[in-house]
């Protein structure tokens, strides 16, 4: 018995640099795409009219489903024998499209679960910050003359970035765990594609009883939460404050 | 205010109908699938014409499915009923300990009292596996693995934090005068935290409340790893079912249907609740 050994073996282990990698990989694309997205739909419903806020809460309904069984739903529509979702890529072109059963398309389908539960989440926070900003300086530059485009990128960008920055990092923090919808959807596979850390882990621990390797491997993710979490929380706080003092 | 040209009205609303059309479409199209027979679902090309059937709901009502091939029994109703007790079991433990707690960690600041706070609130942010494998071994040396009482005890990993950072927050925007005033006049601390703080913060502890309700009723993992069959809600038992049945498409549609209809439901009624404690506290309700 060795101490450390499995965290020496991970230097050589190439499965483990895969794990590390396809982890990243998720997390960092989820939150791009559902930032961008998020900002979007923010942007789009921001005017407190009687439509818009009747569709901000509709976009709460995928939020609130489980994502095990979100991942279900989007098993059924990308079926190969009657899936929705198949039948719209064969009218595309794309014969024998198979989503998350094919190594090359297995993470774009798990994205797209992804964030089609997460995206209404970064919506409401950043939409919570777009009411939150002050007036004034927008009237300042409507009356200079200041096209939109430019006031977007010098006004509306700079004093939302407390909000940016708190819901994508508390997204990463998610994003770097998720287990659910890659388990419900695709179990890890096809072969490693998506063996991301707590998929691993699971299977480690419960089909192969490789439990030291399995701990090891938790271990090494709680390290990089614990710095995420940290991050998240001093930007939390601070947001938070904010939200109180302005008030 | 602001002057849209009509074209730029027309992209906007495009844009908003494809949002709309991305987000809800999923939904509906289960609903539609939880009402078809196999033969219709698996049509090609899909079709909205069909004459709905409730056969799949009254298979699962029934507990079981006969076909003409054979007949299989569906415990599904047993799931939703797991549901239910460890989704509102943990949430009435975790209000019976963490409305207090968050009284006093918004009242009394003593020494350690923030490490203890973001102690609870770390438990939140690390990784469920890392807490629940070790967990497999020591609730089957206490006695207590398959059994509601443990799985509600783990599950206070996922609603305590919750509820103790929401409703401190609510609790620490009481003005503490008003507290004052009550126990000058005589009151103990216990009538001023019941007749005062609690009737004031509600608002709070009902969003904290709703939110842990439908986080607990949405977990999976705790569940999957904790839990055996018997006990298992329905997110683990669905997946359960697509395994058993394979090719009772329309009976796994109406399942995921009512499992997720709760908390949609919750969601629209209480929406105005929610968004706060969503937000992560950044707007005042």
């Amino acid at each position: 018995m060795n101490w450390g050994e499995n965290y020496v073996n991970f230097l050589s282990d190439p499965d483990f640099w895969n794990t590390l990698q396809v982890s990243l990989v998720y997390a960092g694309l989820t939150v791009v795409l559902e930032l961008l997205l998020g900002l979007g739909m923010a942007l789009l419903l921001v005017r407190r009219t009687r439509l818009n806020n009747f569709i901000s809460v509709m976009l709460l309904m995928p939020l609130m489903t489980a994502p095990a069984l979100a991942a279900l739903m989007f098993k059924l529509m990308t079926n190969p024998n009657f899936g929705i979702l198949s039948y719209f890529m064969q009218v595309l072109g794309f014969e024998n499209f198979r989503w998350g059963s094919d190594p090359s398309t297995a993470l774009l389908t798990v994205l797209m679960v992804d964030i089609w539960v997460y995206t209404p989440f970064m919506m409401i926070l950043l939409l919570a910050g777009l009411r939150s900003l002050p007036t004034q300086p927008f009237e300042a530059a409507a009356l200079d003359g200041v096209p939109r485009w430019q006031q977007f990128w010098r006004i509306t960008l700079p004093m939302l970035m407390p909000y940016v920055l708190t819901a994508s990092l508390f997204r990463l923090l998610d994003s770097i765990q998720q287990f659910d919808i890659i388990y419900a959807l695709t179990q890890g596979g096809p072969g490693d594609t998506l063996m991301v850390f707590q998929v691993e882990a699971y299977l480690n621990f419960f089909q192969s009883t490789n439990i030291g390797r399995s701990t090891a491997l938790l271990i090494i993710l709680w390290a990089i939460t614990f710095v995420l979490s940290n991050l998240f929380i001093k930007n939390w706080l601070r947001l938070r404050e904010r939200a109180r003092g302005e008030i | 205010m602001r002057h849209h040209t009509v074209l730029e009205t027309w992209l906007r609303g495009l844009a908003i109908a494809v949002i709309v059309l991305f987000f809800m479409f999923p939904i509906f199209w289960i609903v539609l699938m939880s009402f078809q027979t196999n033969e219709t679902i698996l049509r090609s090309p899909p079709s909205m014409a069909f004459v709905p059937t409730i056969s799949n709901y009254e298979a699962i009502f029934a507990g079981r499915l006969d076909s003409n091939v054979a007949s299989m029994d569906i415990k599904f109703l047993g799931n939703l009923g797991n549901s239910i007790i460890l989704s509102v079991g943990s949430v009435a433990v975790a209000l019976l300990l963490g409305v207090p707690a968050a009284y006093a960690f918004a009242r009394h600041k003593f020494r350690g009292s923030e490490d203890i706070a973001f102690t609870l609130l770390s438990f939140r942010f690390a990784p469920p596996l890392l807490v629940l494998l070790p967990l497999t071994t020591y609730f089957q040396a206490l006695g207590i693995a398959d059994t509601y009482f443990g799985l509600i005890w783990v599950y206070q990993l996922i609603c305590l934090p919750l509820i103790l950072w929401i409703v401190r927050g609510y609790f620490e925007d009481i003005p503490a005068d008003i507290e004052h005033a009550y126990r000058t006049a005589g009151h103990g601390w216990f009538a001023t935290f019941r007749k005062i703080a609690l009737p004031l913060a509600m608002p709070g502890i009902a969003a904290a409340g709703l939110l842990a309700f439908i986080f607990a009723w949405n977990n999976f993992i705790f569940a999957l790893v904790l839990a055996s069959a018997d006990k298992q809600p329905v997110t683990v038992g669905a997946l359960a079912f697509v395994t058993a049945s394979g090719i009772q498409y329309g009976q796994i549609a109406a399942a995921v249907v009512l499992s997720i209809a709760p908390t949609l439901m919750l969601a629209l009624y209480a929406q105005r609740y929610l968004v706060e404690g969503l937000s992560l506290g950044a707007v005042k309700g």
